[in-house]
């Protein structure tokens, strides 16, 4: 059975549960969707939370958004967004079978992700940290305390100190959790690009790379999401 | 087999569409439509959703079953969305018989 | 009934269980009927230690000032008990271990879709049942199982982020397994195997599966939040800063109250296999019973706020939410109805798995009519918190699951392990803990509808008499239990051997030797008859 290579590398592809290539590709592919299903509900759930107090504390809330740099969020959208063409490039590479143009598409991405997460690290939550933003006592003596320029905004916003530290906490819960998903996704990356390298995909089994883009491509809709519903709140000047 | 390919020009298109689209809701929140604000900039990012669902995503030239997994998993957080705020929404809707209520109480 | 004069030695053949030997190759197995095992053997663990903490309750509640514990510890052992049976028992039971082993059987496949991720959801299973097993070394926690708000954020000086992260880790096995089955029932499938020929416990696993994926995560971000809030003394939860208690409610019931129906559903399914192999018939009104699987898979997620009828939530939700509770109870009824119409002019045997099948039609029906009566808004506002919501959900799950599961456990047993269990033992067995049940639960409907509350380490002296019938009760169920742990053991290495199909059943499963080679089935079946294909002539 196995005297073709090309042959070998489908036999060896096939795992023993399943009866041919075509099954396995369906299995997989449906049950990263399953994944996905239960990766909306998750976010989803801060997504309700957030929704009940924005209707509840507009105001809080606007003035908690307008401390948010929205350049900076516009900014990681469209790194996020050109990281989601290279992934689908990078499968569409892979269905074609071009190894270099996979690999080189998976780091692009790779590069792309770990630049968003550079810039937030770097331009938003330090800057937070700095200016006495993130909310509760995450170190003691930390506590959330806007002050100067920052505590006069809020004021003339009659914003309420209580409800804008609310806001924080969704900020950082929700943007917290999908950069967490976005760092293992990175890792799950780095382990495709390391897999392409040695030639492990083909035209005919190509799976991970397909799986782990569409939870790539999931995870920047949540932030297609998070930048209107975060950083937009009450209007931009 | 390797599923239908689509060609790169989709994809190109479908992230200029993308791009335009954030950069049109970024200009839509310097305008001051009220509470349609809200509304717009949520019509424009399940557009984008849409997109990338259905193009980056391939789901526009997947199965009936695969279609059926995205429905449902919003279809179900819409479920929580609602109905929860069916509770919030309605909270102070306290309902007091008209014989309860002298001339100087308020409904809050 | 056995065949076990034909049968060869079970050691002459390979099968899943003697292919090959050594803790690694247990440890480290990806078949779907080891990892059952495993399962089972963690599950059946931890089923004694929530056992432990009732026996501990049933004990101090004999006196009215408490007989045991102080209250501070009482509140311990309830919450103890809560979380590890919801979580670490009653929603991994079937779904785990008979699910586990038979759904790729009773589909026709060689195993799972995804066996590795089968053996990862049991390592996440333990992980998280050694965090919350530690929790409990560490001295436990009071909250309930229920980790309200803004006592369990603010106030609580238990381990309750130990405990709930013992609980957010074993979420992510819940949702790993029916991830898993989903796959598996959709796209692996023997040739000829519609979906209208699968077996009922199939249809019952698949829509378990569903509310397993949808609702599970939205508890573990709940759950996430509430560490957070108590972690970091922010949140959104905390009615100090503006935060909304009710809304953990309305987040954490969202999967809980599904969650109970990931609790009964595979008992259901099994309840279809037994009902028809024991009277000899075909089910009756098969697609009904499919459908009404996924119809409480659907409606589950529409109820969960008769949970908060008193809470503060809104009057017109509540009429909503109990709107929609009494919707919830008519595939349930559907199934019974039909369950009964199988047995009527069947072929009645009384093995033990028929007596516990019987014993789950009735007390379920109890339960679930006293569930209607929770639903109603005027009667939750008397009996909500009381003993009468604790009879409820015990008849369902005690009476109901584990029924259900120990009648699945004895039917499939000589399928798992090749052995014949000792039939009278186990007859009587069933007897004992169908009594000591109705002993220990039924008095606390009337307890709650007196007004007895839950959760309370004291009682008025007048609720002396039955909460001793009920404690009286919970000894006597407690040695039901503890037969079988002991002659089901005894079986695996004395019991008859069993042969491929004693019970003479119908079902994929039955057409393969007992114990099963590892990959199931000798060639993949075809399926060319309908499910449950009893004929009149073999009865």
């Amino acid at each position: 059975m196995a005297d073709h290579p090309a042959q070998a590398v489908q036999v060896h592809a096939l795992a023993h549960q399943f009866d041919d290539l075509d099954q396995q590709h369906e299995a997989s592919n449906f049950g990263m969707w399953i994944f996905l299903a239960t990766e909306i509900m998750f976010f989803g759930g801060m997504f309700a939370g957030y929704t009940i107090f924005r209707h509840e504390y507009f105001t809080s809330f606007a003035a908690g958004s307008h401390l948010l740099n929205w350049r900076i969020g516009a900014t990681n959208t469209a790194v996020l967004i050109c990281s989601s063409l290279t992934m689908a490039l990078a499968v569409h590479a892979a269905q074609l079978g071009k190894r270099m143009q996979l690999v080189t598409f998976l780091i692009l991405t790779i590069v792309l992700g770990l630049a968003f997460i550079g810039i937030k690290l770097t331009f938003e939550w330090s800057r937070d940290w700095n200016e006495y933003l993130v909310p509760g006592q995450l170190v003691l003596g930390h506590a959330f305390a806007p002050q100067g320029e920052i505590l006069k905004q809020l004021q003339e916003a009659h914003a309420s100190l209580p409800k804008v530290e609310m806001f924080m906490f969704f900020y950082f819960a929700m943007t917290g959790f999908h950069a967490l998903h976005m760092v293992v996704g990175v890792g799950l990356l780095l382990a495709l690009t390391i897999m392409a390298w040695q030639g492990r995909f083909s035209p005919q089994r190509f799976n991970p790379v397909e799986g782990i883009g569409l939870y790539w491509h999931f995870v920047d809709i949540v932030w297609i999401f998070l930048f209107p519903l975060l950083y937009l709140i009450g209007g931009i000047s | 087999m390797s599923g239908h390919i689509v060609p790169q020009k989709v994809y190109f298109t479908i992230f200029a569409l993308l791009i335009g689209m954030t950069g049109l809701t970024t200009w839509v929140a310097t305008q001051n439509f009220g509470r349609w604000n809200t509304v717009i900039a949520l019509a424009i990012a399940i557009c984008k959703a849409t997109l990338v669902i259905l193009f980056f995503m391939h789901v526009k030239y997947s199965s009936n079953l695969t279609r059926a997994a995205v429905v449902v998993g919003f279809f179900w957080l819409a479920l929580l969305l609602t109905l929860t705020l069916s509770d919030i929404l309605t909270r102070s809707w306290i309902p007091t018989p008209s014989s309860w209520q002298s001339s100087t109480s308020q409904v809050p | 009934m056995s065949t076990a004069t034909i049968e060869p030695s079970l050691e002459s053949r390979v099968h899943y269980l003697n292919v090959s030997y050594g803790i690694k190759s247990w440890l480290l197995t990806t078949d779907h009927k080891r990892i059952a095992l495993l399962y089972l053997a963690s599950i059946t663990l931890m089923f004694f230690v929530g056992g432990a903490a009732a026996v501990l309750i049933r004990l101090h509640l004999i006196e009215p000032t408490g007989a045991l514990v102080q209250p501070e510890t009482y509140n311990k052992l309830f919450s103890m008990h809560g979380i590890i049976m919801v979580f670490f028992f009653l929603i991994p039971s079937i779904p785990a271990t008979l699910g586990n082993f038979l759904v790729p059987m009773m589909v026709g496949a060689r195993d799972l879709a995804f066996p590795r991720i089968n053996l990862l959801s049991w390592y996440v299973y333990m992980v998280g049942a050694l965090l919350t097993l530690s929790a409990i070394l560490a001295g436990g926690v009071d909250t309930g199982w229920t980790f309200y708000p803004p006592y369990s954020s603010n106030y609580s000086q238990t381990h309750v982020i130990l405990a709930a992260l013992g609980v957010f880790i074993a979420g992510f096995s819940s949702i790993l397994t029916g991830f898993n089955f989903i796959v598996t029932i959709h796209k692996m499938r023997a040739p000829g195997l519609t979906w209208f020929r699968l077996p009922l416990f199939i249809w019952a696993l698949y829509a378990t599966s569903i509310i397993q994926i949808l609702g599970t995560p939205v508890v573990a971000i709940t759950i996430a939040l509430l560490g957070l809030e108590r972690l970091f003394h922010v949140g959104i939860f905390d009615p100090k800063i503006g935060g909304d208690p009710i809304l953990f409610q309305h987040l954490f019931w969202f999967y809980s109250h599904p969650a109970v129906y990931i609790m009964i559903l595979p008992p259901m399914g099994v309840i279809s296999e037994l009902v028809t192999c024991f009277s000899r018939k075909r089910i009756f009104g098969y697609s009904f019973i499919a459908f009404s699987s996924l119809s409480i898979a659907v409606i589950s997620f529409l109820v969960w706020g008769h949970h908060m009828f008193v809470s503060g939530q809104s009057v017109y939700a509540g009429l909503v939410f109990s709107v929609l509770s009494f919707l919830v109870a008519i595939p349930s009824a559907i199934k019974v109805f039909n369950w009964t119409a199988t047995l009527y002019k069947g072929s009645i045997s009384y093995d033990a798995p028929m007596l516990y099948a019987m014993g789950f039609i009735g007390l379920f029906t109890m339960g679930g009519v006293t569930g209607l009566f929770l639903a109603s808004l005027a009667v939750d506002v008397h009996v909500h918190d009381t003993y009468f919501v604790i009879a409820h959900f015990h008849y369902i799950m005690v009476g109901g699951a584990v029924m259900a599961y120990l009648g699945g456990i004895h039917f499939w047993w000589p399928k798992i392990t090749g052995r014949l269990y000792p039939d009278k033992w186990a007859r009587f067995a069933a007897l004992v803990i169908f009594i000591g049940f109705n002993l220990t639960f039924f008095p606390q409907y009337m307890l709650g509808y007196l007004g007895m509350p839950r959760r309370y380490a004291v009682y008025p002296a007048e609720f002396q008499v039955l909460n001793v019938m009920s404690s009286a009760g919970a000894s006597i169920l407690g040695v039901g239990y503890l037969i079988p742990l002991v002659y089901l053991i005894w079986s695996m290495r004395y019991g008859p051997v069993a042969g491929p199909n004693p019970w003479r059943a119908k079902g994929l499963e039955w057409e393969t030797p007992s114990p099963p080679p590892t990959e199931n089935f000798e060639e993949t079946p075809v399926v060319t008859e309908e499910a449950y294909a009893y004929s009149t002539e073999e009865a």
